[in-house]
């Protein structure tokens, strides 16, 4: 997907720029509240009109000023995840489902609705009416909605905004399936890095109307390391639990890390702050942390007060923190080796 | 029971049928008009909204002698519906026309408020799903203002029913033509001894009335149902 935005629009006193292009099948929209995300989502979708500029996808023109070209909405095969699941409240869950699928175009592919249904485990509700969904539930029938409608392109719009942390990371899975299984590509716009780190690849940063910056979502976070207290979330996909008495052992790419036993091992999503790593010169011969890997130091980056120190652990990645005095002591540089020791309790299971 | 004479039944009958015309026939236009108001922002609109509303304002007798000036046999509109063999004035087309104008605020007012009242995020919501704006008009917009068209329907509809001060001046107070139930009462109420005729037609009207808010009510309770399911 290839998506060439430059774009004009004055709302009130609210004025709204940007210019980019950005490629990929997972970006995000990255701002505070009241920066533009909002905007630009209205804008690409074809409800708002733009002052001037012009918008492309692959290679078409959905809008350009200067050619008077405005697709409308129904047009542009640009589906929309509301930031409130907007499903309509006259309609069943199967009838809010289909509505964009039966109005797909013969000449356009449609997805297959029952592989849908599966995979967002949506069978169970088709029947409801829509007022008696949880907030979760809605959001997987708004999420199937607008998939159904087999967009070129999803915009998110703040998806998981106003649900509980634990209803957050119950989403999450399913959207990352959902996007992997019908390989759309999709805009996710949120204010929360985690969110970002999650889902997203390329990051568009956008503040107080702006565009700002296209980065990677990995250098975006070492950045905002600085402003955060809870340092850089890692986030860590283990696979196979194996358990060992209290303990639980799963594999974390080509190597093994020691966990806590949490209330039912199984394979997830889990978080790690860079202040729960501490680095080592050599091997310390013995060490109540559980976890010691040997690791080569990738590049530092200094945040504020505080060094960022990206490492490489046998081909995956992992970014800790330490003092500027640390850097000093343990001679690091981009190339040395250290030992990465990690608590068996520090790691805080996501989903 | 009461004698009804065969004027009175005509009386009754007319009364029901100007009403269902008047309240039909206006309904797109109405839906139209509030739609206009509700949504679309254009310059004129306070001038707009002031002039539907002005029947509501005015006494009805006024809007009956204004409409006389426009549709009699002097005014050119008059003048060109007579060109084509068609004579409104003191037809039961008069009653109609008085009935419309004069419930028509009560019908935008109600369907406005219900426009008014949808999520604006629902109709995007349709518009990215890949419905047009037409598409998103029947099965997302009037569905969800269903219950206040239906509102003001039985408004207008009761309206047109008692509808008096502009209908006797447009459509006159003819016996079996254009003789309306309230038109029947007063002309029973001014005639020595039909009091018990007058009184008769009063509680037709009482039913009449009654019949309407019940329907309207059991409406309403069934797209409520729908909804909640």
């Amino acid at each position: 997907m290839k998506l060439e935005v430059s774009l004009k629009k004055q709302l009130g006193r609210f004025s709204f720029a940007a210019d980019f292009t950005a490629e990929g099948r997972r970006i995000g929209v990255f701002g505070p509240s009241g920066s533009g995300k909002t905007t630009l989502m209205n804008l690409l979708s074809g409800l708002f009109r733009p002052d001037s500029g012009f918008i492309r996808l692959d290679g078409e023109t959905l809008f350009d000023a200067s050619r008077k070209v405005h697709l409308r909405p129904e047009q542009r095969h640009v589906g929309v995840v509301f930031q409130s699941s907007n499903l309509f409240p006259h309609m069943s869950v199967r009838r809010n489902l289909f509505y964009g699928h039966r109005r797909v175009a013969g000449s356009r592919p449609r997805i297959k609705a029952d592989d849908l249904i599966d995979v967002l485990n949506l069978a169970p509700l088709l029947d409801r009416g829509v007022g008696s969904l949880s907030g979760g539930e809605a959001k997987r029938v708004a999420l199937g909605r607008t998939i159904l409608g087999n967009p070129r392109l999803i915009l998110m719009d703040e998806p998981l905004n106003g649900l509980d942390d634990g209803l957050k990371y119950q989403i999450i899975p399913y959207l990352k399936n959902v996007f992997k299984e019908f390989a759309i590509p999709f805009l996710f716009i949120s204010h929360s890095l985690n969110e970002m780190q999650m889902m997203a690849e390329q990051v568009l940063e956008f503040e107080n109307g702006r565009f700002r910056s296209q980065t990677a979502v990995d250098e975006l976070a070492l950045r905002c390391m600085g402003s955060s207290p809870a340092g850089f979330m890692n986030l860590l996909e283990l696979e196979e639990p194996r358990s060992r008495g209290e303990l639980t052992v799963y594999r974390w790419g080509g190597q093994e890390l020691v966990l806590l036993n949490g209330v039912d091992p199984a394979p997830g999503m889990f978080e790690l702050s860079s202040k729960d790593i501490t680095l080592f010169k050599r091997h310390p011969e013995a060490s109540s942390a559980r976890n010691l890997l040997h690791c080569r130091v990738r590049k530092l980056v200094e945040v504020g007060s505080r060094v960022g120190v990206e490492l490489d652990c046998m081909g995956q990645s992992l970014v800790g923190q330490v003092v500027g005095e640390a850097v000093e002591e343990l001679g690091l540089a981009p190339g040395t080796e250290v030992m990465a020791a990690i608590k068996a309790s520090a790691f805080r299971r996501l989903y | 029971m009461l004698d009804f004479s065969p004027a009175d039944w005509q009386a009754m009958k007319l009364s029901a049928w100007v009403a269902c015309a008047a309240t039909l026939l206006s309904l797109p236009f109405g839906i139209g008009v509030a739609y206009l108001l509700a949504f679309c922002r254009f310059r004129a609109k306070a001038l707009v909204d002031g002039l539907i509303n002005l029947p509501l304002v005015l006494p009805p007798v006024v809007v009956g002698y204004l409409l006389l000036l426009a549709l009699g046999g002097n005014s050119w509109l008059g003048q060109l519906l007579g060109r084509f063999g068609i004579r409104i004035i003191f037809t039961w087309k008069a009653a109609v026309i008085a009935s419309m104008v004069v419930g028509f605020p009560l019908l935008v007012r109600s369907i406005r408020i219900g426009l008014e009242g949808i999520d604006k995020q629902l109709l995007h919501a349709a518009r990215t799903l890949g419905a047009g704006w037409h598409d998103t008009l029947l099965t997302v917009t009037l569905p969800l203002a269903g219950r206040s068209i239906l509102a003001g329907m039985s408004l207008m509809f009761a309206r047109s029913l008692g509808e008096f001060g502009a209908t006797i001046v447009i459509a006159g107070n003819i016996p079996g033509v254009t003789q309306t139930i309230p038109l029947a009462i007063y002309s029973y109420s001014s005639t020595p001894g039909g009091d018990g005729m007058a009184l008769g037609l009063c509680l037709v009207s009482v039913l009449l009335a009654l019949v309407v808010l019940i329907f309207n009510e059991s409406m309403v309770r069934r797209l409520n149902r729908e909804e909640r399911r």
